[in-house]
């Protein structure tokens, strides 16, 4: 198909799920957090409009919890399905990790969920709280356990090797292996950041469109402090775990900064722009900063970064794709600090929530926090590559046998379901941000519960807005 | 040791498939018996019975996957390679039917057609293709170097093929005892009239299938037919007929409980039989659980968080099930 190999196509597809996949969790965890601030503050200090912010962003984040977990169920049997090598080999690993989130998930969803999803009227406030807080520490624990699996196939260690197979030896060390920590907190720390761009944007566009509310306006202030203050400590976050990188896996950072050649020793320059050519081994239309890559991953002015032709090109990864995804995660990164600073600046003026241009940027970089998970995802994976555990297999060894027919065939279904499906989510999460927040909702009692008629419980059902905005109150009376 | 974990295990998965196959199996069923519902209020009244449960129920699936993954890497990697094309068919069934059930309710009433189609398409694929992945589990999955040695399609045959009709019945069936319990009037008679050649269809295919399986795989007509076995699982073919009866008779006489619950017998029973007949080969024909276990190490830190989080879950999932007892009628709503 396409003249594309079994592997590629089995590459793509997990890609391609994954990509979906990670937007609604992402979400989740950010607004998870959120939530939990918002109705902390609602019981400090009893401010009207942290209640009407929490049920606004409440039913969003219910409708992302549901496309979360249906896009999950695919994740959950593709490794099975697509990488049945890899799962017979390191199953003992990753298959325990992956079952401890979704005993973690599944305990989360049955517990607190529903309570936090339906029960504002019908619970004290205090356990309410607390469920918001346990769905929040959930999310967390989630991340933990994927993240747990994931960098230990970028840096595996605790494990032996029997007849062929990874056998377990300690846990702990398997769980906190030397690129768990910085990912983990890089990656939540990215969750916040998203979710806090997606909620300032959201916030923008009312105000670009003179819906002044304080509701609005806290949304957007709260967004932009967490830009200010979040934002530069990702940075940081991000050049530890850079520097973790260099020590475990040189070679993901030659590709990275596009370094081909040390044999003349000396500083490596940062480029800015380049087009790395892995055919003809070398970076064209070059735009280099001398010293700073040496600056900032050596901390020197004399010692040069690792260079990829210090691989065989076998285990080189591809630095065309590592080499432009690092460079738009970086920059996007800096747009965020960039946008902190501003709002600063504005806030002192008094202007935050009036200057055009500033809302216009708001408004843009809403997208920007996903578009950079994505991004960073992209370098850290394809990075790894030819690898899949680094340095115990390659992902060529660990693919299912499966033809290029059924790959392309089942990889062109995904692309339509998921489309459609997913789409139509996306489209629906937008429309409740385009309703806004309403004041004092929650304040009425609601129905449900034991006795009562009407009782929601799943999540997406906590969205009462209808998909056609026209037919909203014809349909609201229906339900 | 006296723990065989790799026991624990497979009784910790089986028990979840079980669950699987009768909760979400009656859901899936109510999806299948739309078009035999024309009214559109029924048609929400029929949704709203499975509306609140129907995804706790789908997640004794990821459970089951990841439990599966933890304990039997080896089993997890064979079969799902194995039975690819079916799974992936079965699992976007499952996602169209999902978010139809959401969104049909979100949409105005000219469009619902759509989303009532994806949801009716949606159960369709998703069962018959369990049954298929069923039928082609049971046919055996022949393995070498600890990895599937067979073709592509290996799983089309006849067998399985009939197996993904034989569940489309037995979960019509399921999905329709569950309406009588769980609607009143119209609707429920409806489904009274619909039991009756139901019950026959399913005791056809559950022939059938019981039939079959012994005919072309010696090795378990072996287990079944031999003695002292014979006498030992004769209780199963007895019951069933037993079930069956007291069936058609709770239909004929409008109960509105018992049906549903001889149904979960009949869906006990088979699904013994079926244990019966596989056991303790994980990856029929040869692979056993033993053989396909995860090291201890593994099994036993899973364990843990399993022994610790199912019993909350399955006190959960009882209390929901307790608060949504009891009749739909048109004008309830989950939404």
């Amino acid at each position: 198909m396409f003249g594309l190999e079994a592997l590629e196509l089995a590459r793509i597809q997990f890609a391609f799920t994954i990509t979906f996949h990670i937007i609604f969790p992402a979400i989740t965890i950010g607004l998870a957090s959120f939530l939990a601030v918002l109705e902390a503050l609602w019981l400090k200090t009893r401010q009207e409009v942290y209640r009407d912010l929490y049920h606004f962003w409440l039913k969003i984040f219910a409708v992302n919890f549901g496309m979360g977990v249906v896009s999950g169920i695919v994740m959950a049997y593709q490794f099975g399905t697509n990488w049945s090598a890899y799962s017979e080999f390191a199953g003992s690993v990753t298959g325990p990790l992956l079952a401890y989130e979704v005993l973690t998930a599944f305990f989360l969803e049955a517990g607190f969920l529903g309570v936090m999803l339906f029960g504002w009227n019908r619970v004290g406030e205090r356990l309410h709280f607390f469920s918001t807080l346990m769905v929040a520490v959930g999310t967390l624990i989630s991340t933990f356990w994927i993240l747990a699996s994931n960098s230990w196939m970028h840096t595996p260690q605790g494990h032996e090797i029997i007849d062929g197979i990874v056998v377990p030896v300690d846990w702990f060390a398997i769980i906190f292996n030397p690129s768990f920590p910085y990912r983990l907190a890089h990656m939540a720390v990215a969750a916040f950041l998203a979710t806090a761009f997606f909620v300032g944007a959201s916030a923008a566009w009312h105000l670009l469109r003179g819906k002044d509310t304080p509701a609005i306006r806290k949304m957007l202030s709260m967004a932009m402090w967490m830009a200010l203050l979040v934002a530069p400590v990702q940075a940081v976050i991000g050049d530890f775990h850079g520097l973790n990188t260099l020590e475990y896996q040189p070679a993901k950072i030659a590709a990275m900064e596009g370094h081909w050649d040390n044999s003349e020793g000396g500083p490596t320059p940062l480029l800015l722009f380049g087009w790395p050519d892995m055919e003809a081994e070398e970076t064209r239309y070059k735009i280099e900063i001398p010293y700073l890559a040496s600056i900032i991953l050596k901390h020197s002015l004399t010692e040069p970064i690792p260079a990829l032709k210090d691989f065989p090109p076998e285990d080189r990864p591809n630095s065309t794709i590592v080499f432009w995804t690092f460079r738009i995660m970086v920059a996007l990164g800096l747009l965020m600090i960039v946008t902190g600073i501003w709002s600063l600046l504005l806030r002192r003026g008094d202007r935050l929530y009036s200057s055009r241009p500033f809302l216009r940027l708001v408004l843009l970089m809403g997208p920007s926090g996903l578009i950079a998970i994505l991004a960073g995802w992209y370098t850290t994976e394809i990075g790894r590559q030819p690898w899949v555990i680094y340095g115990l297999m390659r992902t060529a060894d660990a693919v299912s046998n499966h033809g290029a027919g059924q790959l392309g065939l089942t990889l062109a279904m995904f692309v339509v379901v998921y489309f459609a499906v997913f789409g139509v989510g996306m489209v629906y999460v937008l429309r409740l941000v385009k309703k806004g927040p309403v004041v004092s909702e929650g304040r009425e009692k609601g129905a449900g519960g034991p006795g009562e008629a009407r009782t929601p419980m799943r999540p997406i059902s906590a969205a009462d807005e209808a998909i056609s905005h026209e037919q909203g109150d014809q349909l609201g009376e229906r339900n | 040791m006296g723990i065989d974990l790799s026991l624990i295990w497979a009784v910790i998965i089986i028990f979840g498939i079980m669950m699987y196959v009768v909760m979400d199996g009656f859901d899936l069923g109510v999806g299948i018996l739309f078009p035999f519902v024309q009214d559109s209020s029924d048609r929400d009244v029929m949704m709203n019975t499975v509306a609140p449960v129907w995804d706790g129920n789908e997640t004794w699936l990821v459970l089951g996957g990841a439990g599966l993954f933890a304990a039997f890497p080896l089993a997890y990697s064979v079969v799902l390679s194995a039975l690819y094309l079916p799974i992936i068919f079965m699992l976007m069934g499952l996602i169209f039917r999902g978010v139809a059930f959401e969104f049909r309710f979100k949409v105005v009433r000219e469009r619902q057609h759509v989303w009532d189609k994806a949801f009716i398409g949606g159960s369709l694929v998703a069962t018959f293709f369990q049954g298929v992945v069923l039928g082609a589990f049971i046919s055996g999955l022949p393995v070498e170097d600890r990895a599937y040695a067979g073709g592509a399609l290996d799983w089309l045959t006849p067998f399985s093929l009939f197996c993904g009709l034989a569940l489309i019945v037995a979960y019509a069936l399921l999905g329709c005892t569950w309406l009588m319990m769980r609607t009143a009037g119209d609707l429920q008679r409806r489904m009274h009239d619909i039991g009756i050649p139901l019950v026959w269809a399913v005791l056809v295919v559950t022939g059938i299938v019981s039939l079959w399986t012994p005919l072309t795989h010696p090795d378990i007509a072996e287990r079944w037919f031999s003695m002292p076995n014979l006498l030992y699982f004769m209780p199963v073919p007895v019951l069933v007929l037993l079930c069956a009866f007291g069936l058609l008779r709770s239909i004929q006489r409008y109960a509105n409980y018992t049906p549903f619950l001889l149904t979960l017998a009949l869906i006990f029973l088979g699904y013994s039989g079926l244990g019966i007949s596989l056991w303790p080969n994980i990856i029929p024909p040869s692979v056993t659980i033993w053989e396909a276990a995860a090291p201890p190490q593994s099994q036993g830190f899973t364990l843990v968080g399993a022994l610790l989080i199912l019993p909350l879950i399955l006190m959960y999932t009882a209390w929901s099930y307790y608060v949504f007892r009891g009749k739909v009628s048109a004008e309830d709503g989950y939404h």
